[in-house]
């Protein structure tokens, strides 16, 4: 039997599966599948085939059992391969349980070869749905998840570990703790990257000894520089070397870029493949707060580099998402979210909307579409104003970003239309706190931040922390708590409007990074997202409610069962508005505005839904801690 | 001779088995399973899928008994009658299921019912065809090793 050729490139993996299982070289041969099915015939011939293909099997005809195993073992198992259909649990709840607990790949199986049951597979995360009777040539591939699972977890971890590119760019960063206000962002993203800095420095100096490539965190500055560099290729003809050229990094290296750029490639691809799922259950799942995500989600990333490519989106704010995107995907899988987020962002800023039409078409809320186009094309000139307070709080508060002033300018000259920009600029630079008049045009910018924030929150939490946020549920609590003792950095959150998204993302991320062992702000985060995400699963096709159903709950954790959506922005957002005096109005504004036009749950939903593409959390590294919702003009 | 006969009929019960629909390529995929270390893992595959199956006709009666008709329940049992029966290349029985779960859907009891007869039949059918098929194989499996003893007593001798 063919064994499968062993992944040349796949030096940590091969080092994992020592590890695991002692015999690397003969990868894939003793794989370590659990395989649950409760027919005895189909179980006893999936064995023999498995044991045919010389892994290493363990049966179960029960999930409880199959649970239990792979509890007390975590890890004793590669894979699990699951039946859909069993008598005490439903194989997708099994699924679901695996991937919160074990992270393992998990493979479905059913005789029904039905569309929608498919779906639910892969909407609840399985990676791959085999249809019975199972054939030999189906399970001789299996590895392939594994592989695949423990590559992205691999990547992921490169991409946490600070880099001497980062170090480099950390140097020409103010210093991180003089000015919250102006850039309290950059200083909390400072901190919280300092601290993984700290961290991993000394980690990451021995690794640099092994056979792993330094590390380099892709921060947003070098995202950005490198979409620049991408874009001014083409993304066809982007080659590792001439972006390489282009970027003039110091201490970059080639391999440095070329995987970054193969994980752009599939965040791009992937955001295309999410966007035409949602664009297929946009209408069934999104409401009105869905508006941003459903242009974004038919946005492709062809969309997205045509945006970027054209002008009309900020390169900077693009490479900032990206990058966040980017450094989310690694993590786990693509992350149709940021991009998404992105899009947002982007299809405020542009003004002719070229997926305005698009979305229209396919979302079924017009309103909504109306309202988020309509801050780009519709907004008036107040509107746009508010729209370039927040681009410009939000530019001018940039965290980590050093080119604050000129990102913000930048993004406000190509978001900004009015000839009120230069006097709304000088009036956001001015303030912290946004000052965003209720306007229509505010509505889709909530929309948009919450979108992102959850988009954020749940791309990083979509899978891994799940389990930790549904558990504990005190964390949500917790997380109300600990974000006023631990946002005061993130002060700059409440005062950036224009890349709320980016802010907020970034800053709840960040709170999110900050919680990881620190607080429970992640968690709460993660609870938040992943509840909402888990109800999203098992809601399976009707996505809707249960995402709100998720959202109250998890605003009821958090103490405040009346008003959800605020409970949820707060908890998403506004936890670390709370901290400054001056955000209460932000807050306000807020709450109002969620429970007035969208509620969060929707929002999350819409996000969520993005999400389910398998999106990646961004990592902080990218520099997105300052997505908050709370920029939201009120 | 005699082994060769044998052979020759346990040849033929197989491609007539194949020709006339009684089974399909899964049953060859269990066929490539066996080796040296599980001769006869066709055949125990099959014994446990009878052993076993015996549970869901008997299920699916007594649904078939209770008023008001349980359809959707129906389903679901004949869907996991199928799903074995399938794992054992059984592909006459898969399309006489299949009838079933179509009547089920449309909510027809006497269709559910006439098919479930099919159901029943086709079920016993194949059981002895498949008994009668590893006997044979059985026996040719035997001669051989005394064909093969009686060589190499030969041999020695």
């Amino acid at each position: 039997m063919d064994l499968g050729v062993k992944p040349v490139s796949f030096t940590s993996s091969s080092a994992s599966w020592k590890s695991a299982d002692g015999v690397p070289d003969q990868f894939p041969a003793g794989l370590r599948v659990l395989v649950v099915d409760d027919d005895p015939t189909c179980l006893r011939i999936l064995e023999k085939m498995l044991k045919n293909c010389l892994y290493e099997v363990t049966t179960c005809n029960r999930a409880e059992v199959a649970l239990k195993f792979l509890r007390d073992n975590k890890n004793g198992y590669d894979i699990v391969i699951s039946d859909v259909h069993m008598p005490d649990m439903d194989g997708f709840k099994l699924l679901e349980h695996v991937g919160l607990e074990m992270d393992l790949p998990v493979i479905m199986m059913s005789a029904d070869d039905s569309k929608n049951v498919v779906m639910k597979g892969v909407t609840h995360g399985a990676c791959d749905y085999l249809i019975k009777p199972v054939r030999m040539e189906a399970l001789k591939n299996i590895w392939q998840h594994v592989v695949r699972k423990k590559k992205h977890e691999w990547k992921e971890k490169d991409f946490e570990q600070s880099g001497s590119v980062d170090e480099v760019e950390r140097q020409h960063k103010p210093p991180e703790d003089v000015d919250y206000s102006s850039s309290a962002n950059e200083g909390n993203w400072k901190n919280s990257k300092k601290r993984k800095d700290e961290e991993d420095e000394a980690e990451e100096r021995d690794d640099s000894s092994t056979l792993k490539k330094p590390r380099v965190v892709w921060s947003v500055e070098l995202h950005q520089q490198f979409v620049t560099a991408v874009n001014q290729l083409g993304i066809d003809k982007a080659v590792p070397k001439k972006i390489l050229e282009l970027m003039n990094v110091p201490g970059l290296t080639r391999e440095n870029v070329a995987s970054h750029l193969q994980k752009y490639r599939l965040y791009l691809r992937r955001l295309s493949g999410v966007s035409q799922h949602q664009n297929g259950l946009g209408s069934s799942f999104m409401g009105p707060p869905d508006a941003p995500f459903g242009p974004m989600s038919s946005l492709s990333g062809v969309d997205l580099q045509a945006l970027a490519a054209s002008g009309q989106l900020p390169p900077q704010s693009l490479a900032t998402i990206q990058a966040a995107a980017l450094g989310r995907a690694a993590t786990k899988s693509a992350i149709p979210v940021p991009l998404i987020d992105q899009r947002n962002i982007f299809s405020f800023e542009n003004p002719k909307l070229r997926f305005l039409d698009g979305q229209q078409q396919q979302n079924n809320n017009s309103k909504q579409v109306s309202l988020l186009h309509g801050i780009p094309t519709n907004m008036d000139s107040k509107q746009l104003a508010t729209l370039h307070q927040s681009a410009q709080s939000f530019g001018s508060m940039n965290m980590h970003v050093h080119s604050q002033a000129s990102q913000s300018n930048s993004l406000l000259t190509q978001m900004v239309q009015p000839p009120s920009r230069a006097q709304i600029l000088n009036e956001i630079n001015g303030s912290h706190a946004l000052n965003l008049p209720s306007s229509a045009g505010q509505p889709v910018l909530s929309q948009a931040v919450p979108n992102a924030v959850l988009g954020q929150n749940g791309i990083e939490n979509v899978r891994r922390p799940a389990f930790t946020s549904v558990s504990q549920p005190s964390t949500v609590v917790d997380f109300s708590r600990s974000q006023s003792t631990e946002f005061p950095e993130n002060s700059f959150s409440l005062n950036r409007t224009q890349d709320w998204r980016l802010q907020d993302v970034r800053s709840t991320f960040e709170a999110q990074q900050h919680s990881n062992g620190r607080g429970s702000l992640d968690v709460s985060s993660s609870v938040l997202i992943q509840q909402q995400f888990s109800s999203n699963q098992k809601s399976g096709q009707n996505r809707i409610p249960p995402v709100r159903k998720a959202a109250f709950s998890v605003a009821d954790g958090l103490g405040n069962t009346s008003n959800i959506g605020q409970q949820l922005s707060s908890s998403l957002v506004d936890n670390p508005s709370r901290i400054k005096a001056e955000r209460l109005p932000d807050m306000g504004f807020q709450n109002g505005l969620f429970s007035e036009h969208f509620g969060q749950e929707d929002l999350m939903t819409a996000i969520l839904k993005q999400q389910q593409g398998g999106m990646e959390p961004i990592e902080n590294e990218f520099g997105f801690d300052g997505y908050h919702l709370d920029n939201l003009p009120v | 001779m005699e082994g060769h006969q044998l052979q020759h009929q346990a040849a033929c019960m197989r491609k007539a088995l194949f020709d006339q629909g009684y089974l399909d390529d899964q049953f060859l995929q269990l066929e490539d399973l066996e080796d040296e270390a599980n001769p006869n893992f066709v055949e125990e595959v099959v014994k446990l899928y009878y052993s076993d199956s015996a549970r869901f006709i008997r299920n699916i009666e007594l649904t078939l008994d209770k008023n008001p008709f349980d359809f959707e329940k129906l389903d679901d049992i004949m869907h996991q009658f199928k799903g074995s029966s399938s794992s054992i290349g059984a592909k006459k029985l898969k399309t006489e299921c299949t009838q079933f779960q179509e009547y089920c859907k449309i909510g027809n009891f006497e269709g559910c019912m006439r098919t479930f007869q099919e159901v029943k039949q086709e079920h016993a059918v194949l059981k002895k065809k498949l008994e009668s098929y590893f006997q044979v194989f059985l026996l040719v499996h035997v001669y051989n090793c005394v064909y093969v003893c009686v060589d190499v007593h030969f041999v020695t001798n």
